[in-house]
């Protein structure tokens, strides 16, 4: 091994290189070399992870004006505002790799870069915020938890921080179901409608079977994703079962059983149909999402000119 | 109208002015030119609701009829709300949005900056809170009305148009009733004559450098005070609301 580790010493801008320190567990950092399809696969995930942050603060918008306590409107807009934030630090990781949060958010309105599917579903009552909470922030922070210990040093690093705020949304979330199971019985029926709409959009949220993931191959040979969609999905549905029983919610699902010699829930199928169709842009809000994103970004051109307009001026008159 | 009385609309007074504009900044979400600028504003709009609570909630003690901040908050109806008529003016433009915060920080600065003296401790510990936030909202307000001012053609006419179409809502920022002069009196509530000068003082400043004319415009619309509002307070009210109405026997 040590002869091998020579070797690859003196050859830093080779492929071979580059998998000898994936494999040896080190980060990769922005200057060293990595392959071109490393690179566009992180670049890929990145803005696509960014992106979900800033479209995801769209269903939970919708609820702050009509958040019923003062609390929970400061716990609601203090979670966007992470959100926002979570954006904007993959946005700056993913800008590490050489393309700009303009390029980016380009490819978002052209269609070309995605973001998460689930929030391509509607936030309908006050108990979708709980339930987004809860389920989206949860299955979000059993991936990301994963993510910490992601290949590519600045992406690993943004996993760290958001890591420790989601955990925090989604004790929120859960507060909110509980307090509404506790509460009159349009409240428990607002928290089990909200269950039934949001799980199984929260287990597509890991994405295809592992036999079905085009871009999992690659991404765990270089380690960009550490472990599979199906181990992650499970680990999920393990965890929150039963924070969905003590409380007395009923999980959708009439093939859910503890399998006892496994240590771990079985599960129904995932409507994979429904899941192909709304990435493809048939959901319920994928038009209103998108067009809600690029309408605001198109209003505030002149900001934007104005602030760089501006910028010049007093950079001309400092000098 | 007793002392108490008199604290009392006072308090709810100050809670309303936040309660609303904390409102109107969190219709932001998700909308502003840039995600810096949507934290930014969301921001504000969280401080807004802190400081309604504290206010609301001080003047549900003072009424002692077991009520809560959130009873006041979402259980009165329009008549019973005195926030300013500026707090309810709708968000406009991204200019309409700086020239309402440009006026209300500039003004809420002074205010509370006098308020933290206060000889009601409750008022002077919020009101010192409060100058700390709005220490930030001023320049955060002052800084974009410079940016859009002396920016292009097309913000310099925007900022200089809301600058011209809030106006008339800042005369009522300044007025006075029964209820301040009997605190007054005790060293409570702020003489809102100084404010107004130091307010003008500043804001001549501020409009001189981003390159807009002062306005110039007489007529200043009033209500406040008698729960008089516009007809966006309605709206604001149905939506604020509607969990608090349509499920009242619920606790959330």
């Amino acid at each position: 091994m040590y002869v091998s580790k020579q070797k690859h010493m003196h050859n830093e801008h080779t492929d071979e290189h580059f998998q000898f320190r994936i494999d040896n567990g080190e980060y990769i950092e922005p200057r060293d070399y990595m392959p071109e399809a490393y690179r566009k696969n992180l670049i890929r995930q990145i803005s696509q992870h960014a992106h979900s942050e800033v479209i995801g603060m769209q269903p939970e918008g919708n609820w702050i004006t009509r958040a019923p306590s003062l609390r929970s409107k400061q716990i609601l807009l203090a979670k966007i505002q992470d959100e926002g934030g979570h954006g904007l630090y993959l946005y700056s990781a993913a800008e590490t790799l050489g393309v700009s949060r303009t390029e980016m958010i380009e490819q978002l309105h052209a269609g070309k870069a995605k973001y998460s599917n689930i929030f391509n579903y509607p936030s309908l009552n006050w108990a979708d915020i709980g339930a987004i909470g809860w389920l989206v922030d949860g299955a979000a922070i059993v991936n990301q938890v994963s993510l910490q210990r992601t290949s590519y040093g600045p992406y690993s690093r943004a996993m760290v921080r958001i890591c420790k705020e989601e955990s925090f949304h989604q004790r929120q979330g859960y507060e909110i179901m509980a307090t509404m199971m506790k509460g009159t019985k349009d409240q428990q029926a607002m928290a089990q409608d909200a269950m039934n709409r949001w799980w199984w959009p929260a287990l597509m949220m890991f994405g295809p079977h592992d036999t079905d993931s085009p871009h999992s191959k690659d991404a765990m040979k270089w380690k960009i994703k550490r472990e599979t969609n199906d181990e992650l999905r499970q680990k999920f549905i393990d965890k929150t079962i039963p924070q969905a029983e003590l409380i007395g919610l009923t999980v959708p699902d009439k093939d859910l059983k503890w399998n006892e010699a496994a240590k771990k829930y079985d599960h129904g199928e995932i409507n994979w149909e429904e899941f192909y169709s709304v990435i493809k842009g048939d959901g319920p809000c994928n038009k209103q999402r998108l067009s809600h994103h690029i309408k605001y970004h198109e209003d505030g051109v002149w900001v934007r000119e104005a602030a760089e307009a501006h910028k010049l001026k007093t950079n001309l008159s400092v000098v | 109208m007793t002392t108490k009385e008199a604290l009392y609309n006072y308090s709810l007074r100050m809670g309303d002015n936040a309660l609303i504009l904390g409102h109107r900044l969190s219709e932001w979400c998700s909308k502003a030119p840039i995600i810096e600028e949507d934290l930014a504003l969301t921001n504000v709009a969280l401080d807004m609701i802190g400081r309604a609570q504290a206010f609301l909630k001080y003047s549900a003690i003072l009424k002692n009829e077991g009520q809560t901040e959130d009873d006041l908050a979402y259980c009165r109806s329009e008549k019973e709300y005195h926030n300013h008529l500026i707090t309810e003016q709708p968000n406009g433009d991204f200019a309409h949005t700086i020239a309402r915060q440009l006026y209300i920080s500039i003004f809420e600065y002074h205010f509370f900056s006098h308020l933290e003296q206060s000889a009601d401790v409750e008022f002077a510990a919020i009101a010192a809170k409060a100058v700390k936030e709005v220490k930030y909202h001023r320049e955060h307000a002052i800084d974009w009305t410079i940016r859009l001012g002396d920016g292009t053609a097309e913000s310099h006419k925007r900022m200089q148009a809301a600058i011209n179409d809030l106006w008339m809502w800042t005369g009522e920022l300044f007025e006075m009733d029964e209820v301040d002069t009997i605190l007054l009196k005790d060293g409570i509530s702020v003489d809102l004559a100084p404010i107004r000068d130091l307010w003008k003082k500043e804001l001549d400043k501020v409009l001189l450098e981003a390159m807009l004319v002062f306005p110039e415009a007489e007529y200043m619309q009033s209500g406040s005070r008698k729960g008089i509002h516009t007809e966006n307070m309605g709206h604001i009210l149905s939506e604020m609301q509607y969990l608090q109405r349509a499920y009242p026997d619920a606790k959330w």
